[in-house]
């Protein structure tokens, strides 16, 4: 028994290792850029700290981390299936928008209302994820291009669709266009979540809770994700077992595609309560980062998403005290390229271990089994 | 091993596309030498791009600069990321009143809704923001901003007098309704000089890609799209991509001429390509930052919607391609007196 809890903690111990290792070389190496800039580099990372700890700052941070949750989720679920979604930038941009629209055009009582938004949110995104998830079992095309392409098209079925004549209002001098407003019945409130702040923090931090949790039954306590995580591992085995991997692919991209329609809600039904040119982009590329820092766990993402929420909340205050914020994209991409080599550090060291626990006790059973006449030599 | 690989790939890829809104410059404090000094700290938040992207933010800055040098005012610089949520507008905003900077000034309407809570907050502070005038009813915000259609206007009827071909074109930087401000006056110009000319119409970029303003070579491949179907002069409203379609204008050789924006750009561009710079539209974000700022100092700081057009000069068509420029002024000074005599209704659709 001791023996098994002294296995699970180094099981523990080593799949921490990869993240904790990126996340300490990306602050020397970013440390080190600052300093040959002429920055101090511990002051620059204190000022940081301290600015994160104010009850505002922090509570913008949760907002950030709530909104990269659901796209680092997003990013997962594919790549737990080996499925590579680079689309879910244009997904929930598309399902926020068509959301927003929905939402805006509707009177309803509130939970269905904001129920109705969430839903076409889900839809809109499940479905565009799936025209790739259609083109890989159709026509064998490599969704990582598709995904590609179809965040493209998106932009421009934005543009097409964002204009005065189609969804979007013009707002009498502004020079921005959005779609109507969601009347209060669609919107959701805020918490009091941090003690002190006069912010509140975004009420769909519940929904991130509830699909995290419904992410890590999903993919470790169903067949379906069992199912899953064989065709990521191994496809042709995986197939022998029995498993429709068309069926799989398409399902899955829908479902990464659905929580990735869901990554624009919190702004939406928490912030703006209107899709317009200000919307903000990007954050399915983010998602990646994350995903990969969090080794596609549901914790993991979740501690994931807090770091880069504090790293681009926090990095505001760089600015006002004379050093570039930009310095935070470096810490951000270096966090990102040495925790995929400290994956395959760890891979390798655990692999050596392995093989050396293997010897080990061969050697010892080969030792004890000496006397017999004939040993099991299998 | 090569599920790792992959992965590098489109970790690779993701950092590019997060790095890509990089850009960036130091803010500074004034010196206090023999230069005149005074107590008013000037915060200006900076729209995507910041100083340095040769177009709006830059014009912002030179005037941030002209304030400083003769007031001696202390300035404080904040830079925008691409695709940013409003609360960190919000926060940017928050930041430089809570520093103590009065006026705090927001360079582009995506400060809109940020400025509103934050000049809610500190009502003892200052506002200003560049391009849009839905706060006109807070008290301690003033809006700047520009009658974009009526310089277009101008350009588009010197564009129309010059062309001989009877076709121009116009080259927009992203598709939004600030830019087809620009658009609707360059046509209007343009037919009311010539109602059967053609006028071609592209933009670079659509939202929330605002590449289009920094990408001179897609400036370049569309002008000469436009000079293949016939256009020999081009409106570059286009920001840095302005570049491009001077470039493209230049290869096509003689009779070809290209109109620049927001500032002077016969005085700013490439040396190589200045002489085929026709005129400018000049927007002049320049001029009502520095006045915003001087107003302050004076003490009777500029309050309401403050609109910069022909008759203020806010807008106008630059002059300093003298020998190129001459023939069409009488002409487009006399369509400026109409549009300021109120003769000529500039619409701002296009």
């Amino acid at each position: 028994m001791n023996k098994l809890n002294a296995d699970t903690a180094r099981r523990i111990g080593l799949s921490v290792a990869a993240p904790v290792l990126a996340v300490a070389l990306s602050v020397v190496i970013t440390s080190i850029v600052l300093a040959s800039a002429g920055n101090d580099p511990v002051e620059t990372f204190t000022q940081m700290i301290e600015y994160a700890q104010e009850p505002r700052t922090t509570t913008l941070i949760i907002n950030a981390a709530v909104t990269y949750y659901f796209a680092a989720l997003a990013v997962a679920f594919g790549f737990r299936m080996n499925l590579f979604n680079i689309g879910v930038d244009g997904q929930y941009r598309l399902a926020a928008l068509l959301a927003a629209a929905v939402g805006g055009a509707v009177e309803l009582p509130k939970v269905l209302h904001v129920g109705l938004i969430l839903l076409v949110a889900v839809i809109v995104g499940g479905l565009w994820a799936a025209v790739a998830g259609l083109l890989k079992v159709y026509r064998g095309i490599s969704e990582v291009i598709t995904t590609i392409m179809l965040n493209s098209i998106t932009t421009a079925l934005i543009a097409y669709l964002l204009t005065a004549d189609k969804l979007a209002v013009q707002v009498e001098g502004s020079n921005n266009i959005g779609t109507p407003e969601i009347p209060a019945s669609g919107r959701v409130g805020g918490i009091d979540l941090v003690p002190d702040s006069k912010l509140q923090v975004y009420g769909l931090i519940v929904l991130a809770a509830i699909v995290g949790f419904l992410y890590w039954f999903v993919i470790e306590r169903s067949r379906f994700g069992f199912d899953l995580r064989a065709t990521g591992r191994n496809e042709e085995a995986a197939v022998a077992s029995g498993v429709n991997v068309k069926r799989m692919v398409l399902i899955s991209m829908a479902i990464s595609g659905g929580i990735a329609g869901l990554v624009g809600m919190p702004q939406l039904l928490g912030a703006s309560y209107t899709y317009s040119l200000d919307f903000p982009a990007g954050i399915g590329f983010t998602g990646i980062a994350i995903a990969l820092l969090g080794r596609n766990t549901a914790i993991g993402v979740a501690i994931g998403a807090l770091l880069f929420g504090f790293l681009d909340t926090s990095s505001q205050i760089l600015d006002l005290e004379g050093v570039p914020k930009e310095i935070v994209l470096i810490t951000q991409g270096v966090i990102v390229l040495s925790v995929v080599i400290a994956y395959e550090l760890v891979r390798r060291y655990r692999i050596v271990a392995q093989q050396r626990e293997v010897g080990r006790q061969l050697s010892s059973a080969a030792g004890s089994e000496d006397s017999k006449p004939q040993g099991a030599q299998a | 091993m090569r599920r790792v690989t992959k992965l590098v790939a489109v970790a690779a890829a993701a950092t590019f596309s997060l790095a890509a809104c990089g850009g960036g410059s130091d803010s500074d404090t004034v010196d206090s030498g023999d230069s005149p000094t005074s107590d008013i700290k000037v915060g200006l938040a900076y729209d995507v791009g910041g100083r340095g992207d040769q177009s709006f933010n830059d014009s912002a800055a030179a005037g941030l600069d002209k304030a400083k040098d003769e007031f001696g005012v202390e300035i404080k610089e904040l830079e925008a990321s691409n695709g940013e949520t409003d609360a960190a507008r919000e926060e940017r905003l928050r930041l430089l009143a809570d520093g103590g900077f009065n006026p705090v000034i927001g360079v582009g309407f995506a400060y809109a809704t940020s400025m509103g809570k934050v000049a809610e907050e500190f009502p003892d502070t200052q506002f200003a923001i560049i391009d849009d005038e839905t706060l006109a009813e807070t008290p301690n915000v003033t809006s700047l901003v520009f009658a974009e259609e009526q310089g277009s206007y101008l350009v588009g009827a010197i564009a129309a007098e010059a062309s001989k071909t009877g076709n121009v074109g116009y080259v927009g930087g992203v598709n939004t309704p600030l830019l087809q401000k620009f658009e609707a006056g360059f046509k209007q110009g343009a037919e009311a000089v010539n109602k059967d000319i053609e006028v071609q119409v592209k933009y670079l970029s659509q939202p929330p890609d605002f590449s289009g303003f920094a990408a001179p070579d897609k400036g370049e491949t569309t002008a000469q799209g436009m000079i293949d179907a016939g256009a020999d002069v081009i409106y570059a409203a286009a920001g840095g991509s302005g570049g491009g379609v001077f470039k493209a204008i230049k290869a096509a050789g003689a009779d070809h001429w290209a109109i620049g924006v927001d500032s002077d750009q016969y005085l700013t561009a490439e040396a190589d390509v200045k002489d085929i710079i026709l005129t400018s539209m000049l927007k002049r974000v320049d001029t009502a930052v520095y006045d915003f700022v001087k107003s302050s100092v004076d003490g009777e700081v500029l309050t309401g919607v403050q609109r910069f057009d022909l008759s203020d000069e806010g807008v106008a068509y630059s002059l300093s391609n003298e020998a190129a420029i001459e023939p069409f002024t009488a002409k487009a000074d006399e369509l400026k007196e109409q549009i300021i005599g109120g003769e000529i209704k500039v619409s701002d659709k296009p």
